[in-house]
Formats: structure tokens, sequence, C-alpha cells
């Protein structure tokens, strides 16, 4: 029996991408890669940890990006951060039928990992969309608008847009608490952050340099909740299809009393 | 501002405006420009939801509440004792703009009751949308409410600064809208639509010759219905909808069950169940002529005047016609495809996708979603094992509604349960 090869990588989108670039240089056909993260001791296996290497990052997604398309290669990031166990090996074998092919593009729905992948990147996507309904910015003194999320995916690198184009003229930050990291819009670019002391965004310490007429508007959009609610229609199941629980701890109007 | 005053105008004016079912901010983009607040990108977000389960995407309100008519099956209207309120403009923009920043809505949709005038009314509906866009830069989403009657320059100027404007028809048919608001003339719901229609064909035209032609309602126009007010007919609904959207070039009809607010021996009593699930039916059917290739006398005839409850409009259809099926999901076209019961829009489209690389069998269809359980008795496969023709349609009815547990028929079961 062949050992089988485990790479490990950093956990960042070029460490994946090294994994895959070193699997091509060293002919290996079913590598399992993982974050490093995530090891753990297993017999009969070759373990390597494989270093970032950007340039070698670059090359593969230059190969990659002449044999898939736009759609095909956002759909690849966001099942990346979707961060689901073994979610690597799918793209791995992704990226090989993709590379091996002459001219088709990924729409072969009965491929199992050609679905598996366009499923998992509909899942990223509706975390993302998600996200970007249910962040409620509180303003704070110093004039920043601050969220705090933590999100079942990695999703913060798909937002960056979408709120940058929207709110242009303030400044934010939306800070995902399990990844402890955030992305800050200083009204010219978005740059992730990372708080030396990560209690400086805790909810208590947020709350006690809100701006002064902060917690007004809070209240009215609270009011506003209420009115616009239709008792005779009152539909549990359907509320908590739209909004599951686990989300109302971002909802100003439901955490509010 | 005083905090105290402002909420309680929005509790009353938020409540008023609450039987509008329109929420959709989606469509007409509007991008942000010169480093402004906010953008549309055309998708609509919904950043919360009602315990009824409807999307909250717009700060929905009402200007006032204070209203000269007295329109049966209205809250707002004359006769009925309530607490009144009125928004100052500058209030209305303050709202918008420090709800908007904080990322709780997708913009406006400010509507009114009609006092002193209807020119009157709407020359500071426009006055709201004109202060966002001009003086704070704003170019998130604005619905403005077409007061019935209201002048063609004002129609025009509203459409300049907001993305969708809106007539409520209300009541389907001429008869029932005689009967329950005795005060408005039919002619004066058409006026602003007619208006609002040649606008937006004008700035089409225009703007392939002149650029920098203003925009003009982006979103296009929408209008509301309500349902079970008048004893009309859902065939009587959805041709009038049919109507309004070729003539008046809607985006959107919207059906809203009538929901009880006041005694009065020309409406259904007070307490009166809200018929929720034929709305649903009636947005199927909406769905199903404007997506799915059907037209209207396919779904509701002479012969066929309200739509099944409790099973959906399609599905309906199919066991009318049982002798177009079963078709071959290998073979037939895209048109065919999206008339089989179970069978989404975004499931056909991946079924043509895949077919290109081999003939699909069940299990390939089931990979991809379609829901077999209505489906499989309307369509043939890559496998000799298929449903044969046996049973009559209303058999087959019967056994599909025993082995279905759709959303709609656990809802269905809900709401006779509340009967017996
Ligand atoms: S005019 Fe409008 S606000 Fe006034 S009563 Fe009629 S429907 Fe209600």
């Amino acid at each position: 029996m062949h050992p089988q090869t485990v790479l490990l990588y950093d956990g960042s989108f070029d460490g994946f991408l090294s994994c895959v670039f070193l699997a091509y240089e060293q002919k290996l056909k079913h590598p399992i890669i993982r974050k490093q993260s995530q090891t753990h001791h297993e017999l009969f296996t070759i373990t390597e940890c494989v270093i970032t290497e950007e340039q070698k990052a670059r090359r593969v997604w230059k190969g990659f990006r002449k044999k898939a398309n736009a759609t095909e290669r956002r759909d690849f990031f966001k099942a990346f951060l979707s961060e689901i166990k073994g979610v690597e090996n799918t793209l791995f074998r992704y990226m090989q039928n993709t590379f091996s092919k002459i001219n088709n593009p990924n729409i072969d729905f009965s491929n199992s990992d050609i679905l598996k992948i366009s499923q998992v990147a509909r899942m990223v996507q509706r975390e993302k969309h998600r996200m970007e309904a249910f962040v409620r910015f509180e303003l704070l003194k110093n004039n920043v608008y601050v969220a705090t999320i933590s999100p079942d995916f990695n999703v913060l690198p798909l937002l960056t847009d979408h709120f940058k184009d929207r709110y242009a003229d303030q400044k934010w930050l939306i800070f995902d608490t399990s990844r402890k990291y955030g992305i800050f819009y200083d009204l010219i670019s978005v740059e992730i952050i990372t708080f030396e002391n990560f209690s400086n965004i805790d909810s208590k310490i947020i709350k006690k340099n809100y701006e002064n007429e902060e917690i007004n508007f809070q209240k009215l959009w609270h009011t506003y909740y209420k009115n616009v609610n239709i008792v005779s229609r009152k539909n549990t199941k359907l509320h908590l299809q739209h909004l599951p629980k686990r989300y109302w701890k971002y909802l100003t109007e439901k955490t509010i009393h | 501002m005083s905090f105290d005053r402002i909420e309680e105008k929005l509790s009353i004016l938020a409540d008023a405006a609450k039987y509008d079912v329109s929420c959709a901010s989606s469509g007409g983009k509007r991008k942000n420009h010169s480093k402004g607040l906010g953008n549309n990108t055309g998708m609509g977000i919904c950043h919360s939801y009602t315990e009824d389960g409807r999307c909250v995407s717009l700060l929905k309100i009402l200007l006032t509440n204070h209203c000269i008519f007295d329109c049966a099956y209205c809250v707002t209207r004359k006769s009925n004792d309530i607490k009144r309120a009125a928004f100052k403009i500058q209030e209305v923009v303050d709202l918008t703009i420090n709800f908007y920043r904080r990322n709780y809505i997708e913009g406006l949709f400010l509507s009114s009751g009609i006092f002193k005038s209807a020119d009157y009314t709407m020359e500071r509906l426009v006055a709201v949308a004109k202060k966002l866009r001009l003086e704070e830069n704003f170019n998130g989403y604005i619905h403005l409410k077409s007061i019935p009657g209201a002048s063609d320059e004002l129609m025009r100027e509203a459409g300049l600064y907001a993305d969708r404007l809106s007539v409520n028809i209300e009541i389907p048919t001429i008869s029932g809208l005689q009967l329950l608001a005795p005060d408005k003339k039919h002619e004066d719901f058409i006026k602003p639509m007619e208006k609002v229609k040649n606008e937006i064909i004008q700035y089409k035209a225009e703007k392939k010759i002149i650029k920098s032609t203003p925009r003009y309602a982006p979103a296009g126009q929408s209008t509301q219905m309500i349902i079970g007010a008048t004893g009309e007919s859902d065939r009587d609904i959805m041709y009038s909808a049919t109507y309004y959207y070729k003539k008046y070039l809607m985006r959107r009809v919207y059906y809203s069950g009538y929901i009880p607010v006041l005694e009065d021996n020309r409406l259904p009593a007070i307490g009166t169940e809200v018929p929720m699930l034929r709305e649903n039916r009636l947005y199927q059917t909406d769905w199903l002529l404007r997506f799915y290739g059907f037209s209207v006398s396919e779904l509701l005839n002479e012969s066929h005047k309200n739509l099944e409850l409790d099973i959906d409009p399609k599905l309906s259809w199919a066991l009318r016609n049982l002798n177009l099926f079963p078709i071959d999901i290998n073979t037939a076209d895209k048109r065919a495809l999206a008339r089989v019961p179970g069978i989404g829009m975004t499931s056909v489209n991946k079924i043509l996708q895949a077919r290109k690389f081999r003939n699909l069998d069940w299990t390939h269809l089931k990979a991809i979603g379609i829901a077999l359980n209505r489906a499989q008795y309307f369509i043939t496969c890559n496998s000799k094992d298929f449903y044969k023709k046996e049973l009559s349609a209303v058999m087959l009815k019967s056994k599909i509604l025993k082995n279905t547990n759709s959303k709609y028929n656990k809802f269905f079961n809900q709401q006779l349960s509340l009967f017996t």
C-alpha cells in the first residue's frame, strides 16, 4: 500500500494554491490537503508542511484563469472560504479536472465534484447575503460605524466591495469575532485589521463609546420594527425560516428592549 | 430633534403604512456617485423580517395619515376615529439617512393620506425625495406613492428623484371601486399611471439619442390589489393584473389579502380570516405568467374561475392537461420543461446544461434538486422505470397530495384546522 501524502498549509488561499503547485510539481495524484491547525497523526501517511509562496500561488491561479470562467473562479474561491473540513480535496480534484480539459466549462452537474462545489459556493453566497442584510452598524464617538459578526463561513473577503460601494462617505469597521479580524474603511480604501488586544471590540466597550444619538436611533428602529408587524398575519414558521434564531444576535430590532 | 415626539409619529405612521405590501427594492440600478451615500445594486436586500414573515427592506411610512377621503377598506379613512400625525419633510429625511447609514434599510417608501389636495400632497412627497437626492447625495432606493389625481408636472418631477412610483388600484373591478371608494374616480388612478408610463417610454427613446437625459423612475411602476374585499374571482384579479402589466408596463402587481380593520357592511367582518393562502396562489400564478411562459387564459378561464387552494397553479394546470404529458427530460425544449410541476426555472437551466454531457436518469434529477414527488408523474428520463398513465386526474391529485409534504400543504392544513 502506498503511503498517502498529507500537505499542510497555513489556512490562507495562497497557502492552498501553493499546495496545488507542489502536488503538480511532485506529481502527487491524490494528496490530502489540510490546514495545519487541523493536523492529527495518522499511520501510513507522509506529512509535509507547505510554505506559502505568493509566486507559486499566482502561477496556479493564472493557469486556472485560462481554463475557468469568472463565475467558476468565484465559486471556487467561495467554496474555499466555506472552511468545510475536506473541501480542499474536492477543490483539488475540481482543479485537476479543469486543467485536464481542453475547452469545456464546468457545468457538468452530473459530475459530483462540480455539483458539490457549486452547492457549497451557494451556501457561502447565502451567508454573504445574510451578512449584507443583517450587519447593524453602531456609530461610535470617534465617528466610525462599527459592526461585529461571527458568520458560519469566512465571508469578510466577499463583503468588502458591497460595503465600500454603499457606504463611501462614512468610516466603518466590520469585525469577525470568531476569526478575530476585521475590514476597516477609512474613506479611501478598505484594509484588513486585527487588534492586539482583542477585548477592544467587546460589546460593552462599544456601548460605552456610543455617539450621543446612537441609542435613540436604535430605539426608533425598534419602534418601527414593532409597528410594521401585522398581528392577524402572524406566521412564526415563515418568520424563523427567513430569520433563523442564530442571526438574531446581530439585529438591533431583536436585541434592544 | 425631539426623539419622543418622533417616536410617537413613527409608530402611528409606520402602522398606517404597513398594509401596503410592496416591499421590493429591486430593479433599477443606481450607482453611488461622487462618493456619496448609498447605492442600489438592483438586487434588493431584506434587512429584516416581520413576525408575519414579510421582508423589511424599506422605511415604509406615511408622510401623514390625515386624509380628506373615506375609502371603506382603509384605516386612514376620514371617518375612522384614530390618532393622526404628520411628519415634517426634514424629519423623514433624517430618519431615512440615519437608518440607512446603520444598514437597517435599502431606502424609503413614502406614501401619504391626501390632505388639502392631491397636488399639495404630491408636492410634499416629491420635496422629500428631492432633498434626499440633492442635499444628502443619497443614492439608495426611493419609492414614492403617486397620489391619484396629481398633476402631470408633479409626476414628471417625482420620477426624476424616485426609483419607483406606484398607484394602488386596490379594488380589481370598477364596480367594486364605486362601492367602496365612492369619492375616488377610476380616471384619477389611471392618470398618474399613464403619465409615468409615457415618461418612461420617452426617457428610453431620448436616452438612445442624448446620453445625458435625466433618468426617470428606473425601477418603473407597480400597483397593488386588495384580495377578498369585494367577492371578486381569481380570474377577475389576474385578468386585471395582466391588463395593468401590459397597458401600463407595470414592473410588479402586488396582491394583498384583505385585513378587516373596520366594521362596514360592505366589507368582510372584523375577524374574518386573512386569505393568505389564496394570496400565495395568486403570486404563484403571477410568477407563472411572467417567467414560465404561461398565458392567463391557460390558468384561469370561464370554466376555471378560481385557483385551487390545495395544489399550486402549475400542478393544477398539468392535471387539467394530462394529455400533454409525459415529456422526455432529455429532449424536451426549455418551454416544455418549465411547464412540468415540481421543476423550477433554476432546475430547468441545470437540466439543459447537464444533459449536454449525458442522458439524465432519476439520480441525476434528484441531485439537481427537482421535486420528484410531483414531477415523476409528468416526465420520462433515461430509465425504464417511469409512471405509466393509469390514474385519472382526480386520483392522481389525491395521490400526489398524499405523498407530498409541501410547505403549502402544511399551511393549508393549518388554515383548515382553524375552522375545526
Ligand atoms: S385616499 Fe388613500 S389614505 Fe385616504 S382613505 Fe383613501 S386609501 Fe386611505
